[in-house]
């Protein structure tokens, strides 16, 4: 446990210091979602039902912009090697990696979501507990596969370009249930149909984290 | 088995492969008869249904061969994984042709997002990114271990996106629960089912082989280059 912490502080000190990936990140989401008010601009007047489709293609995408650094600034400072050389399972390093990737994501969410509040002038207030958790959930489910193909793409010819690829197929689940439990919070209040959305997305973080510290090792191994 | 009987085996399966499709050509389009309501265009569902079957046939190999390397390292079980990728996204492909050419006239719409159709279309691409990466990899020892772990990945994806689309409106009909299918189109739609298995098991083994050979092919390349 300490060790996955270990390679979560690098990662995060790392951060602190650059602000690569969070600047990029967010500038991106805001990006997408000024993309969306022009493209939307028939709906401006009644947008609310499509703001948790806007909101997840947002995350999704400056998500995957975020996932994309995650191996890439290593691979290119050549310190892959010296990660991979460090005596811990690898599956440590996966869980490191997914925590931070989680942390970076739900930062830009929060942010992002802040932005989507001012551009399409929504009002919440008791929503925000119930959001925050769809967030966690949805995120979780995101960086749980993202961590593992993301080191896939990272050692391609393609590299960034392979990633959304192979990433948006594999998420569709997770982008189905957070697409729809936030519609359910910000639209229909019903907050007992939160559960299923919350399950299968649950669900989703718990196989593929499995999955992910199973084969971990045999994406990373040079 | 040796050669000689291999090559034997793959001539007995061409051949039925060839009078197998001209019986399922004509129980589709003469001996099965006209469907009350569509017509004649119901007869496209002897196409359809068998490769969309075949196709989840296919990716479930992929699965298993996907599997078996991970735990073997024996790169015949990355031919057979590929082999399958490969023809699964072909079959899908005739399934995600043949559907909409039935739909425009039978619910007057090419597409509609029901959660049959669009876990065919989501198969599809999962698939077509498992090609994709085995496109951008060199390194062959790699390919085969990074592509096995995606298989599976795609695999374990397919029932959590089924759960997530299932509650979607459905329009598409399911011969499960209706009661299956009227007694007396069962023996076409049998003979389409039985050929579409054929045709695959014979891709497979003509797929496979001609990868082997190709893997050798490198392995022998290799060999040159290091004792030069």
């Amino acid at each position: 446990m300490s060790k996955v912490w270990a390679v979560f502080r690098k990662d995060l000190l790392v951060e602190l210091r650059t602000k690569d990936t969070l600047n990029s990140m967010l500038f991106f989401g805001i990006v997408v979602l000024v993309i969306f008010n022009f493209a939307l601009e028939s709906l401006r007047e009644s947008i609310r039902p499509a703001v948790p489709g806007i909101l997840w293609v947002a995350f999704a995408f400056s998500g995957t912009l975020g996932l994309n650094r995650m191996f890439a600034s290593e691979k290119e400072n050549g310190c892959l090697q010296g990660l991979l050389m460090v005596p811990v399972d690898r599956g440590v390093i996966y869980f490191g990696k997914m925590l931070a990737a989680t942390v970076f994501m739900l930062v830009s969410e929060i942010i992002i979501f802040v932005f989507t509040l001012v551009f399409f002038n929504l009002t919440v207030s008791v929503e925000i507990p119930y959001l925050i958790l769809v967030f966690f959930i949805g995120t979780l489910g995101f960086t749980a596969v993202g961590t593992l193909l993301s080191a896939i793409a990272v050692n391609t010819k393609m590299r960034e370009v392979l990633l959304p690829l192979i990433l948006f197929p594999v998420i569709l689940p997770v982008l189905v249930n957070a697409v729809e439990a936030t519609n359910i919070i910000l639209n229909t209040v019903d907050y007992r149909a939160l559960k299923l959305p919350l399950t299968i997305m649950s669900v989703f973080t718990i196989v593929f984290g499995t999955v992910s510290y199973l084969l971990f090792e045999h994406v990373l191994e040079d | 088995m040796n050669e000689k009987s291999q090559s034997r085996l793959d001539a007995a399966l061409g051949l039925a492969l060839a009078l197998g499709m001209i019986l399922a050509l004509y129980m589709a389009f003469i001996g099965a008869p006209r469907e009350k309501t569509m017509g004649d265009l119901q007869r496209i569902f002897y196409f359809h249904v068998p490769a969309g079957i075949t196709g989840m046939t296919a990716f479930a190999i992929n699965f298993v061969a996907s599997l078996m390397f991970i735990i073997k390292r024996n790169r015949r079980w990355d031919h057979l994984a590929l082999s399958a990728a490969e023809i699964g996204v072909m079959f899908l492909t005739i399934v995600l042709i043949t559907g909409p050419i039935w739909a425009k006239p039978a619910w007057f719409v090419w597409w509609t997002w029901s959660p049959r159709l669009t876990l065919s279309l989501v198969l599809w691409l999962l698939y077509i990114a498992y090609l994709l990466i085995r496109n951008y990899i060199e390194d062959p020892g790699r390919k085969a271990l990074v592509s096995a772990v995606f298989g599976i990945v795609a695999f374990a994806d397919t029932p959590l996106v089924w759960f997530s689309i299932r509650w979607w409106r459905d329009i598409h009909p399911t011969m499960l629960d209706t009661g299956g299918l009227s007694p007396s189109m069962r023996p076409a739609f049998l003979i389409c089912w039985a050929v579409f298995q054929i045709l695959l098991v014979y891709l497979l083994r003509r797929r496979f082989y001609l990868e082997s050979m190709r893997g050798d092919l490198e392995q022998i390349e290799r060999q040159v280059d290091a004792t030069r």
